[in-house]
């Protein structure tokens, strides 16, 4: 069960209270009718699954109802960083050791907390 | 009652004051307070504890703990106490306790299936339920049933548990498990520094290896070192330490499972606390740690010889372990079979236990250990570069067979001598228990020094001690130490650094890599050599496997089974990997691991499930009118977690209604009277805003610019491929301020529907929108009396041309502020009344008191679905699946093709595959016979004689008898059914009939809609 830092609510919670969305950053067309409709079909239904770093959109379902972005990697399952609608990920590739060390340190604070 | 006749006059951690009575197999012995189940056995002289999985081998007592793979019992003194799946290793022993083998028929001792074992081999090959059961597939069911009888896998009560189990969440910032010395040492550096420190333990008692060692601590014996620490641990106030507690999974971001058993140490069923209070049997601790610390120990592995799984046969490390803390000595005369100098301390303890020691063989060419040079001052025969090839014996183990071999050709090099002993315990090493290390999903590593894998450790993860490979006790103190202080530092805790008791060096002579002992015959030939001893694996069947092509670790051990025991394979899979590698000529790094999973042993379902069973499974949600349903005899029906009024059958002379008797009068009452429904649990949404409106139009299918405040509308509402997702009707009570509904089960989903598409798209919109389903009860009073009604209990103008169909008013009824919609989903004239919650009773009522007379009949969920299906009007979930858009429906009136935005849903209408002619349709089904109610979901097709498989055209989505109608009707989806009305379609039915229904439209009553406008 993941343990997921709510950037509204500035508080580290478990997976509970939380629903996944599916991937982050899927603009929609601003004109659906100018769309082919191979490229409405690309929108609709193709997604990445990538083996590494992926960004989420999640939703504080039963907190204060915000979506909100979630870079995760899908294989250590690591929460990289959250971060909210209309910001961008500062995580895109793999991430360092430093970076891996700070994500111990959010959960530190969030058992102190 | 028999004797203890293996039990020594002295020693051990049992109370030999301290008598217990149990009985295994319906035979009654006696133990002592302190010892497991597994140690009173062997103190009886019980050898056989079970028959074997597939062959039905007699099966003894191998290991002292976890690993255990024979030894796995049913308990339970009453039907409601049964467990399956427990390890004697690992139960206590206490008063009374009742024990069975789960497998062996008609009894261990002396089993028919056992014949199978004898003959065995050449009829029961690796795959062989594969192979054999395979065809034909429909009798697999058959087969299974006296498979699984004679495997015998234990069972489940058949009674309610009468015992209750708790679930705590719990949060530290270090978590050790194991107690061993690694572990005690860890947990003390870390708890010094101040942390949160949780302490857990599976065992009895705290304390791992040094319960049975040898060694001595600054001068004590190692135990009295343990009793200091725990003392210490337990003085803090930011320790926790929970004894007979297994960690069990170790989940996502340090979410460990801890399972702790309370009472299971003390009656089958728990008892009541010394303060008369009810006490939970087991409890799940939920721990999210901040730092975890594996101090897990290793595992033993045994060696694979012939005759390795008679009766007799254990592990070197388990042999001391029942000797020095149980005081029971597992036969007289013993041959240890070796590859390490660690397994010496068998034969050691043996020695001075008084027994005999018939020989020790040692793989190695020349060991000269300090343990070595002590058995050889003893006097004790030391074999070398020779290994036990077969164990003989039946039912217990009678000889030895022992010969000089060739490690690297992996064959017999010498003459075999044959040695008289009734226990062979063996020894290939260690290996460190990596089973949590693996759940986190890091593949572990092979380690060519220690001969073992070692855990790959992921952020936040850190090993000590046995589990990472360090043995010697001195080390795995200072190792133990050393993490602890490690993990407390990166967490900002300090601490003085732990002095460590001083220790004895013991030097050890290099083991050697021995998996598969060779025999004479070659390994396919030779008598079995049990590398899974729970799921009778043999080296034969591994070798098997690797000739039939399979080459992935993976698929032989799906092929052989190996490892897929409730033991996981603790014992035997590295094992199985050497055979697998030295038959594919690879190294073990190459033939790679297995995967473990969580739970490492079985966990009880009662600590899993906590206090959510029963009237806590799941929220029950009530309306505030739900006690009057409760005295009105109401049938009830879940909608979501609602409790739905689903009809109210009548007592007539004595006899209650049938739902069918009932449903027919609660429709009549509503088509030529007035009846009343609770529609409280309709899902309510206020929005408002400037931009609501906009927000409404992009949302919805149809328009909103121009409802004026006063007036409802319905809307449909799709997700963007264009299927219908909701439906409802919103009101416009003010300029920017609305109320939607929402179906029943559709209320969160919809309200984090309006959040994602605000939020995420179209943030620039000023909207909000807050879910107000509790607060407003909805009665709803519906027929042509209903105006009547209503007008005896409000003060709003109910005339036809000022309050009309599709409008709200604000008013009073019965005395409290109410808003009226003047909406029908039954066809008739209907008023919906919402008033606040609280005063729902009180209106509820009134609306009684004045109903008498018009014979005012409530209805529940039944009724409704009958006669919004008579008008054709959808349930989205039921006449909708997902797949089907507002075109589908009919329902062209409600979308708003020329609305400015490009709304959600409308581009995907024009798709090719959306905008095809032939996509299934709602359309209305007549039965040709009246008679029938047709199944839902039932399949369409147009033509019944056509050869199987016949082209499918649709099926049932709502049926129902009309005794409007005097008729059964449905609504259905069929392939182009608005080209097809008054066609035939065909139900084939389960049994062979079928039925003839004509496609009609779906609205089957008043289909002008005149009724409503009344």
């Amino acid at each position: 069960m993941f343990q997921i830092y709510c950037p509204y609510c500035e508080e580290l919670r478990e997976e509970e209270e939380f629903h996944p969305k599916g991937q982050a950053h899927i603009l929609r067309p601003a004109d659906p009718d100018a769309c082919t409709d191979e490229e409405w079909g690309d929108y609709l239904f193709f997604r990445d699954n990538p083996r590494g770093i992926h960004h989420e959109l999640w939703v504080h379902a039963v907190g204060c109802r915000k979506f909100f972005n979630i870079t995760r990697h899908t294989v250590s399952y690591a929460i990289l960083e959250t971060y909210k609608i209309g910001e961008q990920p500062s995580v895109t590739a793999e991430p360092s050791v430093s970076e891996a060390a700070t994500a111990t340190d959010d959960v530190r604070q969030g058992v102190r907390a | 009652m028999n004797q203890q006749v293996q039990r020594l006059a002295q020693g051990g951690r049992i109370d030999r004051s301290r008598p217990l009575s149990f009985t295994f197999n319906g035979q009654t012995y006696q133990g002592y307070h302190g010892d497991t189940l597994a140690s009173a056995l062997i103190a009886n002289g019980v050898d056989i504890v079970n028959r074997s999985f597939k062959y039905s081998r007699p099966r003894g007592i191998v290991a002292a703990g976890a690993e255990e793979p024979n030894a796995v019992v049913q308990l339970g003194a009453s039907e409601a106490a049964q467990v399956p799946n427990v390890r004697a290793t690992q139960q206590a022993l206490y008063d009374g306790l009742v024990a069975r083998s789960t497998n062996g028929w008609p009894s261990v001792q002396k089993d028919l299936m056992g014949l199978v074992g004898k003959v065995g081999g050449h009829f029961m090959p690796p795959g062989f339920y594969y192979k054999t059961f395979m065809a034909p597939a429909s009798m697999w069911m058959t087969y299974e049933k006296y498979i699984r009888k004679s495997a015998g896998l234990g069972r489940s009560p058949a009674e309610a548990d009468p015992d209750i189990y708790d679930h705590f969440n719990r949060h530290c910032e270090v978590l050790v498990i194991g107690a061993g010395p690694a572990g005690l040492a860890a947990a003390l550096a870390a708890a010094r520094s101040g942390l949160r420190v949780i302490l857990a333990d599976e065992q009895e008692e705290m304390g791992g290896s040094l319960l049975d060692s040898h060694e001595i601590l600054d001068g004590q014996p190692a135990d009295q070192w343990v009793a200091g620490v725990l003392e210490e641990l337990g003085g803090m106030a930011n320790v926790t330490l929970l004894p007979r507690t297994t960690a069990n999974g170790y989940h996502d971001h340090h979410f460990v499972t801890l399972h702790e058993r309370r009472t299971e140490h003390l009656a089958d069923c728990a008892p009541a606390s010394a303060e008369g209070a009810r006490q939970s049997r087991a409890r799940l601790h939920r721990v999210r740690a901040g730092q975890v610390i594996l101090a897990t120990g290793a595992h033993e592995r045994p060696l694979v010889y012939a005759g390795n799984d008679v009766p007799g046969n254990l592990l070197a490390g388990a042999v001391s372990t029942y000797i020095r803390r149980y005081g029971v000595v597992p036969g007289k005369r013993l041959v240890l079979s070796t590859s390490n100098d660690h397994a010496y301390r068998a034969a050691l303890d043996w020695h001075a236990a008084g027994h005999e020691v018939v020989a020790i063989v040692d793989a190695r060419e020349a060991p000269d250990g300090n343990l070595v040079d002590a058995a050889r001052q003893r006097g004790i025969r030391v074999i070398t570069s020779s290994a036990v090839i077969e164990a003989k014996g039946a039912n217990r183990v009678s000889a030895a067979r022992v010969a000089k071999i060739d490690i690297d050709g992996f064959r017999v090099a010498g003459p075999v001598e044959t040695l008289a002993c009734d226990c062979v315990a063996s020894s290939g090493g260690y290996s460190p228990v990596i089973h949590l290390a693996s759940h986190t999903g890091a593949r572990p590593t092979w380690n060519d020094a220690l001969l073992g894998f070692v855990p790959t450790l992921v952020d936040g993860v850190h090993a000590a001690g046995g589990a990472q490979g360090i043995y010697s006790l001195g080390e795995v103190l200072a190792d133990g130490a050393a993490v602890g202080a490690r993990v407390a530092s990166v967490l900002g805790g300090s601490a003085e650094p732990l002095t460590l008791p001083a220790c004895e060096a013991i030097s050890e002579s290099p083991a050697c890599a021995l998996f598969q002992i060779p025999h004479e015959k070659p390994t396919l030939r030779a008598p079995k050599q049990f590398v899974d001893l729970q799921n009778d694996v043999t080296a034969a069947a591994i070798e098997l496997a690797t000739r039939e092509g399979f080459e992935s670790i993976e698929h032989v051990k799906r092929y052989t089974a190996m490892g897929f025991g409730t033991d996981q394979g603790k014992l035997g899979n590295i094992n199985g990997m050497a055979i697998a590698a030295r038959c594919l000529k690879r190294t073990i790094p190459e033939v790679g691991t297995t995967v473990f999973r969580p739970n490492y042993t079985p966990v009880t379902f009662g600590a899993i499930v906590g206090r959510h069973c029963g009237e806590l499974f799941d929220p029950e949600r009530y309306t505030a009118l739900h006690q009057w349903h409760v005295e009105n005899g109401a049938e009830f029906e879940d909608v979501g977690q609602w409790k739905r009024p689903w009809y109210y059958p009548r007592t007539l002379s004595g006899k209650p209604e049938s739902m069918h008797e009932a449903v027919a009068r609660e429709c009549r009452a509503v088509r030529e009277g007035v009846g009343i429904l609770d529609a409280s649990t309709l899902g309510k949404i206020d929005i408002q805003g400037p931009d609501a409106r906009e927000f409404l139009a992009r949302i919805y299918t149809n328009k909103w610019a121009k409802l004026a405040v006063g007036k409802c509308r319905y809307g449909l509402m799709c997700k963007d491929d264009g299927m219908v997702t909701d439906d409802g009707v919103t009101s416009c009570l003010a300029d920017n301020h609305f109320v939607m509904t929402t179906t029943t089960g559709g209320a969160a989903a919809i309200l984090e529907w309006l959040e994602l598409w605000h939020q995420t798209e179209w943030p620039e919109l000023d909207v909000t929108f807050t879910s107000v389903t509790d607060h407003w009860a909805t009665m709803t009073i519906t027929g042509p009396k209903s105006r009547q009604l209503l007008a005896e209990l409000t003060d709003i103008d109910l005339d036809r041309d000022s309050f009309k169909f599709m409008d709200w008013r604000e008013g009073t009824v019965a005395g409290v502020p109410a808003r009226v919609f003047r909406i029908s989903f039954t066809g008739e004239l209907t008023f919906e009344i919402n008033v606040q919650a609280h005063y729902a009773m009180h209106v509820w009522k009134a609306l009684f008191v004045h109903g008498e007379k018009y014979q005012l009949t409530p209805y529940g969920t039944e009724t409704m679905h009958v006669l919004r299906a008579e008008k054709g009007f959808i349930i989205v979930g039921q006449d909708t699946d997902g797949s089907v858009t507002p075109e589908d429906l009919g329902m062209q009136w409600c979308v708003g093709y020329d609305k400015p935005f490009s709304w959600i849903g409308k581009r995907a209408l024009t798709r090719s595959d959306t905008a095809r002619r032939d996509r299934k349709q709602l359309v209305g089904l007549k039965p040709k016979d009246p008679k029938v109610v047709l199944e839902e979901g039932a399949q369409i097709v147009f033509d019944p004689n056509h050869a199987i498989p016949m082209p499918m055209v649709g099926h049932v989505t709502s049926s129902y008898y009309s005794p409007t109608l005097e008729s059964g009707f449905a609504l259905a989806v069929v392939k182009g059914g608005h080209d097809r009305m008054g066609e035939s379609v065909y139900l084939p039915m389960v049994d062979g009939s079928v039925h003839e229904a004509e496609i009609t439209s779906p609205i089957f009553i008043d289909p002008k809609g005149e009724r409503q406008h009344v």
